[in-house]
C-alpha cells in the first residue's frame, strides 16, 4: 500500500485544452479519497494518469514514493476494481478470484493462502467451491473485488462503478466498498459525479471544476465550510439556498428579511454592494415550531410558500422570491454548470414533518443565522469562511479514520487467532 | 418506447412486432432462435430470426447502449472488422434497460467452438494473432478497447485463415490517438481475459491438452508488440536501396493484412527515411473488384481467390473463341457458367456450414489436391461433387449458420 502525490499535474490535449490544471493532491496511505465534480471537471482525465492510461503534460505523479510518469500502467501496481469484470462458468468462485495469481505463475499455497485471506474479508469463504451461476449480484460484484484484493496492489481506483446498477445493489455496493476500505485500509482513490457517493464514502472528498482543485476536505469541512459558491452549491442535496443581500451594518438585506451577522462575519463582508447569502434547507423552519431558547439566534420572516412535499419523516416548503437580473443570469449559469435542473430563485426550506404550512398560503418561517455563508457574487469566494473550524473537522475525521483502521486491525488480528483454533481443532477430530 | 434504427434497415420493420415490452429473459421460447454459447456477457442476451435474418439482442443499460449504437455505426461507415449495428430500443416501460439490436453475424464461430476439440490446438496459433491484428487496427483508428477478450470476439473463415470482428463495443473509448499508456492497458486487459477465458475452458474439460493458457495469454504481448512495431516503425536506409525496400514493406503489410494509406519519403542526412501511413479499413483491394465484376460480396482473401479462377476462366473463354473477351464478360458468365453451378449442388442438409464463398475456395483447393493425385486436371464439377461427397460433411452440423437454419422453419 502507498500514498499517492500529485505534483502540479497538467493535462493538456493536442488543441491545448488544459483538462487538467496545476493539480496538485497529497493521498495519504490508506485514504479514502473522492474526486468529484460535474461531468468534464478533469475528475477521470486525473485517475487515468494515476493508472497511466494517460500521459501527463507536466507535473509529478509520485505512488509510494516512486515517480511513475513514465511506468507503464502494469508496472504501476494498481487496482481498477470492477471494470468490466466476467465470472467464469466453469471455474469455482476460488478458481475466479484466483486466476489473476494463476496467470502470474504464483505457488499453489500463496494462491490459497491469499484466495482465503480475500474470501475472509468479503464474506465469500460459504462459497468458494460453488460455481458462479448461482451468486447474487452483489456476490458477483464482492467476486470481482477479491480478483483485486489478491494482486496486492499499491492502491485500488474506482471509476463510478456504481453508476450502472439499479438503485438498490447500488447503496449495497457502497456500504460493501466502504467496510472493505476500511477493513483493508488500503489507499484508494474514487471518481463519482454523485456528490452523495462522495460525502457518504470518502475521508477526503476532492471537488474540481473546469480541471481545477476547488477545495479538499473532509464531507463536512466541505458542507460547513465550503470555500466558494461552487463546492456550496454542489455538496449537499437539496442544495444550498442563495439569496441576493446587501450589506447594511452588520445586517444583511434579503427577501427573506434582515439576516445579522456576528462582527467578524460581518467586518468581512463590509464593502460589498451586493452578495448572495447561502442558507441549507435545514437552517429554516416552521417559527411555530422553534424552540423559545432557539429563537434568539435566527431571525422570521413571512412568505407565500408555493408548494410543499411531505416526505413522512421530513417536510419541505419551496419559496420563491425575488432577485436582480445578475443575479439571475449567475445562479443560472450555476445550476447549469453543476449539471443541475434546480431554478435557483426558489428557496427549497426544510420544516418540521408534523407542520402544518400550507401551499399558497403565507406563514412564518425562522432561519439560523449562525450558520449562513455569504459569497462575492463576481468571484464566487465565500467571504464568511472559518478555515480553523473547517481544518478542525478534517482533523476529526482523520482522527476517526485512524482509529476505525487500528480497530479493524485489531479485529482481525483476533479473526485469525480463531481460525487457527478452529483448523487444530479439525485437525484433532 | 422509441425505436431508433440506422437506415438501411428495411428489415427493422418486421422486428416491430417482437414484444418488446417484456424484458427479454420472459420472451416467449418460439420467438427465439437457439444459438451455441456465443461466450460469456454480463447482459442478457438473445437472438430472433425475421424473414430469415438473424439478430442479436441485447439489454443493457441505455446510456451504454446510445454509447455502443453510435460507435458500432461509426466503426462499420470506417470499414472496421466489427458487427453491424441495426438500432436500439429505449424508454422501454417499468424502467427496463434498452435493447442494442445488432445483425448477426453470419458464419461467423465463437473462440469455444474453435478451441473445443481437436482443432483447437491446430488454431490457437492462429486465432491469436488474428485477434491481434484486430486489437492492432483499432488501436491505429484511436480506438481503446477496455475489454478485448475472445468473448468479445467472433472468427470467420476467409479463404481458410481467420478474420476477427469487434463484438462488444460497451466500453471502447475513442480517441483522436491513443498513448502508448492506453494501448498497454489494453493489451494487458486483454492477455488477462483471455488467459482466463482459456482456463475457463480447462476447467471446463474443453481445451485441447496441448494447449496451455497461461503460455497462450503471455504471448499475446509480444505479437501485439511485435504487430505493431511492423505497421507503424519508420525505417532508414540507403536512397539506392530504395525501390526494393519500399516494394519489400508494402508487401510484408499487405501479407499482414493491412493496407497502405500514404507512403513518406524523406531523405536525410543518414539516408532515405520512410514512413508508412497504414489504413485503418480492412484491405479491399481485391473485394472492391469482385464486386465490380461479379456482384459477389466476400472478404478480401475469398475475392483474391475467386478473382484468379475468373482471371482463368476469362483465358480459357478467349483461347476458346480465338479474341479478346472483355472483362465484365467473363465475370458474369464466370459467375452463371461456373460459381452458381457449385453451389447450387450443395446438397441441401449440408447448406449454411460454410459461407458460400469459403465453399468454392474449398473446392478449389479439392479440385487442386485432386488433380496433383490424378496427374491430370479433373475440373471444377468432378471435384465439386468429390468435395460434397467427401469433405463437407467433415464440417460440424453445429457451424450451420442460424438464418439457414431459420429459413428451413
Amino acid at each position: 500500500m502507498a500514498s499517492i502525490e500529485m505534483k502540479n499535474i497538467v493535462k493538456q490535449y493536442g488543441d491545448g485544452f488544459p483538462a487538467v490544471n496545476d493539480v496538485s493532491l497529497d493521498i495519504a496511505d490508506g485514504e479514502f479519497m473522492i474526486l468529484v465534480g460535474p461531468s468534464g471537471c478533469g475528475k477521470s482525465t486525473l485517475l487515468r494518469m494515476i493508472v497511466g492510461l494517460e500521459d501527463i503534460t507536466s507535473g509529478d505523479m509520485v505512488i509510494g514514493g516512486k515517480r511513475v510518469n513514465d511506468l507503464a500502467p502494469r508496472d504501476r501496481n494498481l487496482s481498477m476494481v470492477f471494470q468490466n469484470y466476467a465470472l467464469y462458468p466453469h471455474m469455482t468462485v476460488f478458481e475466479n478470484i484466483a486466476f489473476p495469481l494463476r496467470l502470474a505463475k504464483t505457488p499453489d499455497d500463496e494462491v490459497r493462502r491469499k484466495v482465503e485471506e480475500a474470501s475472509d474479508v468479503l464474506e465469500l469463504k460459504e462459497h468458494l467451491e460453488r460455481k458462479p451461476a448461482n451468486l447474487s449480484g452483489g456476490q458477483r460484484q464482492r467476486v470481482a473485488m477479491g480478483r483485486a484484493i489478491v494482486r496486492d496492489a499499491e492502491a485500488f481506483l474506482f471509476d463510478e462503478p456504481l453508476s450502472n446498477l439499479d438503485a438498490k445493489l447500488r447503496g449495497q455496493m457502497r456500504t460493501e466498498i466502504s467496510r472493505l476500505q476500511r477493513r483493508l485500509g488500503i489507499t484508494t482513490v474514487y471518481v463519482t459525479h454523485d456528490q452523495t457517493e462522495a460525502m457518504t464514502l470518502g475521508d477526503r472528498v476532492c471537488v474540481l471544476r473546469k480541471g481545477k482543485i476547488q477545495q479538499v476536505a473532509s464531507p463536512r469541512e466541505l458542507y460547513e465550510q465550503p470555500v466558494n459558491l461552487f463546492v456550496a452549491g454542489f455538496i449537499g442535496s437539496p442544495p444550498m439556498n442563495f439569496l441576493p443581500a446587501t450589506p447594511e451594518g452588520n445586517r444583511l438585506k434579503t427577501p427573506f428579511g434582515d439576516i445579522e451577522l456576528d462582527e467578524k462575519r460581518a467586518a468581512a463582508v463590509a464593502g460589498h454592494d451586493l452578495l448572495l447569502v447561502g442558507i441549507r434547507p435545514e437552517y429554516f423552519e416552521d417559527a411555530t415550531l422553534v424552540d423559545e431558547a432557539k429563537r434568539p439566534v435566527g431571525s422570521t420572516f413571512r412568505a407565500r410558500v408555493d408548494v410543499t412535499e411531505w416526505l413522512g419523516d421530513s417536510q419541505y416548503a419551496y419559496i420563491p422570491y425575488d432577485a436582480p437580473d445578475s443575479i439571475r443570469a449567475q445562479l443560472r449559469d450555476l445550476s447549469k454548470e453543476l449539471d443541475s435542473e434546480e431554478l435557483r430563485t426558489q428557496a427549497i426550506v426544510s420544516i418540521d414533518a408534523t407542520s402544518r404550512i400550507r401551499e399558497g398560503r403565507e406563514a412564518e418561517f425562522w432561519l439560523d443565522s449562525r450558520k449562513v455563508h455569504v459569497f462575492d457574487p463576481e468571484t464566487g469566494d465565500n467571504l464568511t469562511r472559518d478555515a480553523e473550524a473547517g481544518a478542525e473537522l478534517t482533523r476529526l475525521a482523520n482522527e476517526d479514520r485512524l482509529e476505525q483502521m487500528e480497530d479493524s486491525h485489531a479485529g482481525s488480528r483476533a479473526d485469525e487467532g480463531q481460525v487457527r483454533t478452529g483448523g487444530a481443532t479439525a485437525v484433532g477430530s | 418506447m422509441r425505436y431508433l434504427f440506422r437506415p438501411p434497415a428495411d428489415d427493422a420493420a418486421g422486428l416491430l412486432a417482437l414484444p418488446w415490452h417484456q424484458p427479454l429473459e420472459e420472451w416467449d421460447q418460439s420467438l427465439l432462435l437457439d444459438v451455441p454459447s456465443r461466450g460469456i456477457s454480463r447482459h442478457v442476451v438473445r437472438f430472433v430470426a425475421v424473414e430469415d435474418r438473424v439478430y442479436a439482442l441485447k439489454e443493457i443499460d441505455e446510456r451504454l447502449a446510445r454509447h455502443e449504437y453510435a460507435l458500432l455505426a461509426q466503426f462499420e461507415a470506417e470499414g472496421l472488422p466489427t458487427v453491424s449495428v441495426l438500432g436500439i430500443c429505449v424508454d422501454r416501460p417499468d424502467d427496463q434497460a434498452a435493447i442494442l439490436v445488432t445483425r448477426y453475424l453470419e458464419y461467423s464461430m465463437s473462440y469455444r467452438w474453435l478451441f473445443s476439440g481437436p482443432r483447437g490446438g491446430r488454431s490457437a496459433d492462429q486465432l491469436l494473432d488474428t485477434m491481434v491484428v484486430l486489437l492492432v487496427r483499432l488501436h491505429l483508428a484511436g480506438i481503446f478497447w477496455g475489454d478485448c477478450s475472445l468473448s468479445n470476439t467472433l472468427f470467420r473463415l476467409d479463404a481458410g485463415t481467420f478474420a476477427a470482428y469487434l463484438v462488444d463495443a460497451e466500453t471502447v473509448e475513442r480517441h483522436p490517438r491513443l498513448s502508448p499508456g492506453q494501448r498497454r492497458y489494453d493489451v494487458d486487459l486483454a492477455c488477462e481475459r483471455v488467459g482466463a477465458e482459456l482456463l475457463d475452458l480447462q476447467f471446463g474439460g474443453l481445451l485441447p491438452e496441448d494447449v496451455d493458457p497461461i503460455e497462450v495469454a503471455e504471448g499475446l504481448p509480444r505479437r501485439y508488440e511485435s504487430l505493431w512495431e511492423e505497421v507503424t516503425r519508420e525505417e532508414v536506409f540507403r536512397t539506392d536501396e530504395q525501390r526494393y525496400r519500399v516494394a519489400e514493406r508494402l508487401q510484408r503489410l499487405n501479407e499482414l493484412g493491412f493496407d497502405v494509406g500514404e507512403v513518406e519519403l524523406r531523405t536525410t542526412e543518414e539516408g532515405t527515411r520512410l514512413r508508412v501511413e497504414t489504413r485503418v479499413a480492412e484491405p479491399g483491394h481485391n473485394r472492391r473488384e469482385l464486386f465490380r465484376l461479379t456482384g459477389l460480396e466476400v472478404r478480401e482473401r475469398q475475392a483474391q481467390r475467386l478473382l484468379n479462377d475468373v482471371r482463368a476462366f476469362r483465358a480459357y473463354l478467349e483461347q476458346k473463341s480465338g479474341q479478346p473477351v472483355p472483362e465484365t464478360i467473363a465475370g458474369h458468365r464466370w459467375l452463371a457458367e461456373v460459381y452458381q453451378p457449385v453451389l447450387d449442388a450443395v446438397p441441401e442438409e449440408l447448406r449454411g456450414r460454410l459461407e458460400p464463398a469459403e465453399v468454392f475456395h474449398e473446392v478449389l483447393e479439392h479440385r487442386w489436391f485432386l488433380s496433383e493425385k490424378a496427374g491430370r486436371d479433373v475440373g471444377t464439377t468432378k471435384a465439386a461433387r468429390s468435395y460434397f461427397t467427401n469433405v463437407l460433411p467433415g464440417t460440424p452440423q453445429e457451424l450451420t449458420t442460424p438464418s439457414v437454419i431459420a429459413g428451413r422453419g
